[in-house]
């Protein structure tokens, strides 16, 4: 049997002193596409930021290929696993290529300077979020779409086998946001990539996770295929709101009440 | 790796042209030539004395201090990740004003100010510390909400604090110590001799904080983003803090709190040079040097024989040059 890229073990969440999720166990392995879905509020952010290990869970354990993060050295970890935070603030003047390029910095050695090779795989990662001829740009005049874009490329050019990722397609444009997960799923398939983003939408979760991971706020969770899990019933329990699940040329789309 | 090597190298370059300036400009005129003369030999000639023991020493402390301050800035701008940041931004140029005026007032002479200074500023420091340690160190995060407002706000209120001890000071200070007291907190260079423990400092500090410059590039991204990406933030902050508060300490004992310095030139260099800090620390080091050398030498030249106050001049060559490099590069902060 393989080594899940990230196992998580009889997890416990609290936030503010209210239990967000108790006894949360899941796997995720090469080659699997999971979204988290959830009401606001629900821990999404909280168990993506646990798992990066930004904080300490309240009980249970995160394992990162095989042995505990607490036992993993931050530059250890930085090989296994890249993470894309929901909020981005760039306050200095910087060109697009330098912060993408800052996502080689794990493979780095100290007075190692990037070379040509970082910047090469920092180009190909521009090209896959659609922003080639981006590199001089200042990263202050971009709208913030293209600033997410270029946060995307920076855990591209990362290339770590475990990509989180909190809400990569908010500021998209429909077409970005197809091409991005696209573009995921594609890492997935054919390099054994692991997945693990958050998203609100119900109809691009379902085209390109394989598996999802429901949220409620009572702390009950979901996990498992997509078909099985994203039914009706759970995500009306999930988001106290009514959704219709129909079929339409081969596709399942989600529309809310 | 090529291109920091030129950078530093053409800046350096100006440094010296800068010292060579300063040591040949004053009431007493020294013609270039002899200048090197007297470097050369150990001339005991009055021009070899004016020049080694009395603008020597002074610019050394000019160009010390300036680099401290500078190198202090541009690290507080990352701490905070916030442009508007300079190194007293934390309050600790008010400790460090309120150890000195104190001795002023208690009408002790140049090395109880000093030590005044120092003990003012390491107070401050550590009270910064004490206060925001958390902040300082923080990387459990949530969402936009970052350790460095808090710890922004923290600094600020020490900064107020601390100003309203000064005001008291400079209104029941006696008229005759009261220039003196004002030049201190505007700045000044004359009789700044001890430029030794100045120069260190600023040695010690660069082989510090250089070997992490690309940790802090990363840093600049957001501390979630660094942590993804191995750095370990909390000491890396702490370092970072300690690393300018000490500088800024020394730079503050050896002439008073000499503003705009550490605000601009990083500005200026981040514009030339873009923002790496691999790049920009010793960049920042050798120009923010080059540039109070060069404002201290106009302040005991303008007027002579009287002597501005440096932070005069300072202010008054670099806000227009800074607000030019601004306006010529619309849509860059």
């Amino acid at each position: 049997m393989t080594v899940p890229l990230l196992d998580v073990r009889d997890l416990a969440l609290d936030v503010g002193g209210r239990a967000l999720v108790r006894e949360l166990n899941f796997r995720l392995n090469a080659g699997e596409v999971w979204c988290m879905l959830g009401p606001n509020g629900s821990g999404k952010t909280t168990l993506l930021h646990t798992v990066v290990g930004l904080r300490e869970p309240q009980g249970g354990s995160v394992r990162l290929a095989g042995r505990a993060l607490r036992d993993r050295p931050p530059a250890e970890a930085a090989g296994l696993r890249g993470f894309m935070p929901q909020t981005l603030h760039d306050a200095f003047s910087a060109s697009v290529m330098d912060s993408v390029v800052l996502g080689r910095h794990p493979y780095l050695a100290r007075w190692q300077w990037e070379d040509e090779n970082d910047r090469a795989l920092a180009q190909a990662a521009l090209a896959a979020v659609d922003l080639a001829g981006f590199e001089a740009r200042d990263v202050l005049t971009l709208s913030g779409g293209e600033r997410q874009r270029v946060a995307l490329a920076a855990l591209l050019a990362q290339d770590a086998p475990l990509l989180l990722l909190d809400e990569p397609v908010s500021h998209l444009d429909l077409h970005h946001q197809v091409l991005v997960l696209t573009h995921l799923g594609k890492l997935a398939r054919e390099r054994g990539k692991g997945v693990l983003f958050t998203v609100h939408d119900l109809n691009l979760a379902a085209r390109f996770a394989s598996h999802a991971l429901i949220l409620t706020p009572q702390g009950a969770v979901r996990q498992g295929l997509v078909n099985e899990v994203m039914t009706e019933a759970e995500l009306q329990r999930a988001f106290g709101h009514r959704v219709v699940r129909i079929e339409v040329a081969g596709r399942t789309l989600f529309v809310a009440e | 790796m090529r291109r920091a090597l030129l950078i530093w190298l053409a800046l350096a370059g100006v440094a010296l042209a800068a010292f060579a300036l300063a040591l040949v400009t004053g009431s007493s005129r020294v013609v270039p030539l002899d200048l090197l003369q007297v470097l050369l030999s150990s001339g005991d000639s009055i021009t070899g004395e004016i020049v080694i023991r009395l603008r020597l020493p002074r610019a050394l402390a000019a160009f010390a201090t300036g680099g401290l301050l500078a190198l202090a800035g541009a690290l507080m701008q990352i701490l905070l990740r916030n442009p508007l940041a300079d190194p007293y931004v934390l309050g600790l140029s008010g400790g460090a004003a309120v150890g000195a005026l104190g001795a002023m007032l208690l009408g002790l002479g140049a090395l109880a100010v000093n030590i005044g200074a120092a003990g003012g500023a390491l107070a401050s420091i550590l009270i910064v510390f004490a206060l925001a340690r958390r902040d300082v160190g923080r990387q459990q995060l949530f969402g936009a909400l970052d350790a460095s407002p808090r710890l922004l706000l923290t600094g600020v209120m020490l900064a107020a604090g601390w100003g309203a001890i000064i005001t008291l000071m400079l209104t029941l200070a006696p008229e005759a110590k009261l220039r003196g007291m004002l030049f201190w907190l505007m700045g000044d260079l004359n009789g700044a001799e001890s430029w030794l423990p100045a120069l260190l400092v600023l040695a010690v500090a660069l082989a510090v904080i250089y070997p992490v410059a690309r940790e802090l590039n990363v840093l600049l991204r957001g501390e979630a983003q660094a942590h993804a990406l191995g750095v370990r933030v909390a000491p890396l902050r702490r370092m970072v803090y300690l690393v300018a508060s000490v500088a800024t300490a020394l730079a503050v004992t050896t002439a008073g709190t000499i503003g705009f310095i550490g605000l601009v030139v990083p500005h200026a260099l981040r514009l030339a040079l873009g923002n790496d800090q691999r790049i920009l620390l010793p960049a920042c080091a050798l120009a923010g040097g080059t540039l109070l050398l060069l404002a201290d030498t106009a302040a005991r030249t303008v007027i002579a024989p009287q002597q501005l106050p440096v932070g005069v001049i300072t202010a008054l060559i670099g806000v227009p040059s800074f607000l030019f490099l601004l306006m010529r590069n619309p849509g860059k902060a």
